[in-house]
């Protein structure tokens, strides 16, 4: 059996997604990270992005992130974020009309949030 | 019909309507007692794993951080009431209230100036009443709180702690809320938020002497602790939001219980009353027609003599 750490994925009203990865990206406010068993305990903040969790039976979770930190110590990986959505929970369309809209208003913080959004749909 | 037995047929009839509203608002506070304690379940995870990272960064790390730190010489606090919106609650509003009451003369007792922030329209409204001055204060939500209320309440209590004294800033934030103990108990209590101890929040994280790894901080330990003190605000300001909101529908589940039972205990003795004001006046009817046959009797009797 592969190495594997125990992923605990925390919105802050309920828990989004849990269980056994053998890898977890990232992306930091210093770039992307990547984490696999074994990694010495990290603690750092989250930009807005997609995180990639590479499960142990050989799938991929795919979720947007938004603000957040990442924390792994003991094998136990979890990521806290505000908002937090699986890929496949993700609205497309919604996501594609609040990309418009954020643009016509130049909201710069809402057009990343809809373009990571769309980002981790699309990888779906 | 006489008119005392109207009387009584008619706030018999007034009870009974008051009942079956109380009784509908019982089972509603019920319902919503369940689904707000989900929601404080809900919540739970977040709380505890971002306890774990401020505990991590506050013992793994040197960093000294304004909200970690205690100033000198406190010279302004703020404190954060929760209320409801809604009565109806019994004491819920009430016991808050008193709880931030003590908690301001205990503060100015030490010589602080209290900045008071207001939850919910009761609170405001008891303010109001006494003309004391509020710097904040929200409400429209207190019965079914979300993350970006509680983000909403905590961003003028964190630029608070930010800025400085002189221009207006705060050292201290207390919070003040109902903590949900169970079903039947729901005490209102006061908390310091900020600045954290530390060791208080280790204890609450590390409960069986585990001890906490070095972590490696990206980018670094004070951009680490930048963020998440923020965050960590905002969470127990949601957590207390939720425990408020719960508490308040077991309150309101209580009072209008209560209720019922009164309007039932209202209705029984009214029954009896009426039944007693009906019998007395069938008594009344018959002694009467008695009465009248025994003149009828009477007189008849005479003129055959």
């Amino acid at each position: 059996m592969a190495a594997e750490l125990h992923v605990a994925m925390v919105a802050a009203d309920r828990e989004v997604w849990s269980g056994e990865a053998t890898l977890v990206v990232a992306r930091t406010t210093s770039g992307d990270i990547g984490v696999m068993p074994g990694h010495q305990p990290l603690l750092g903040v989250l930009e807005s992005g997609p995180v990639t969790i590479r499960t142990s039976d050989g799938g991929t979770v795919v979720a947007a992130v938004h603000g957040g930190f990442i924390s792994f110590a003991d094998n136990k990986l979890s990521l806290l974020a505000e908002i937090a959505e699986l890929s496949d929970e993700i609205d497309v369309q919604r996501a594609e009309r609040e990309l418009e809209r954020a643009k016509a208003e130049g909201d710069a913080l809402a057009e990343r949030r809809a373009d990571v959004r769309l980002r981790a749909a699309a990888s779906r | 019909m006489g008119a005392q037995l109207r009387v009584y047929k008619r706030r018999i009839r007034s009870v009974t309507a008051t009942k079956k509203i109380t009784k509908a608002m019982e089972m509603i506070a019920a319902s919503r007692v369940v689904k707000a304690q989900r929601k404080v379940a809900a919540s739970t995870p977040y709380a505890a794993e971002l306890t774990r990272a401020v505990t991590a960064v506050g013992t793994g790390s040197n960093t000294k951080h304004a909200l970690t730190t205690q100033a000198e010489t406190v010279v302004r606090s703020a404190v954060l009431l929760l209320t409801s919106d809604r009565g109806l609650a019994g004491a819920f509003n009430s016991n808050a209230i008193k709880a931030a009451e003590q908690l301001t003369a205990r503060l100015e007792a030490e010589g602080k100036q209290v900045d008071t922030y207001i939850v919910g329209r009761r609170g405001l409204a008891h303010y109001n009443f006494r003309e004391r001055k509020v710097v904040e204060s929200w409400s429209g939500f207190t019965d079914e709180p979300t993350y970006a209320d509680a983000k909403k309440v905590a961003a003028p209590l964190i630029e608070a702690v930010e800025k400085d004294t002189a221009e207006g800033g705060v050292d201290e934030i207390h919070i003040v809320f109902t903590e949900f103990v169970s079903m039947m108990t729901q005490t209102a209590l006061d908390d310091r938020l900020l600045p954290l101890s530390l060791d208080e929040v280790a204890k609450e994280a590390a409960p069986k002497g585990e001890i906490l790894p070095l972590y490696d901080f990206e980018p670094s330990a004070e951009d680490v602790l930048d963020a998440l003190l923020p965050r960590y605000v905002e969470s127990r300001v949601y957590n207390a939001l939720l425990q408020s909101a719960a508490s308040k529908h077991a309150a309101t589940r209580r009072a209008m219980k209560s209720a019922t039972d009164n309007a039932g205990e209202l209705i029984e003795t009214l029954s009896r009353l009426a039944n007693a004001a009906r019998q007395a006046e069938i008594t009344q009817e018959i002694s009467e027609i008695v009465g009248g046959s025994a003149a009828l009797a009477d007189a008849t009797a005479g003129s055959d003599r």
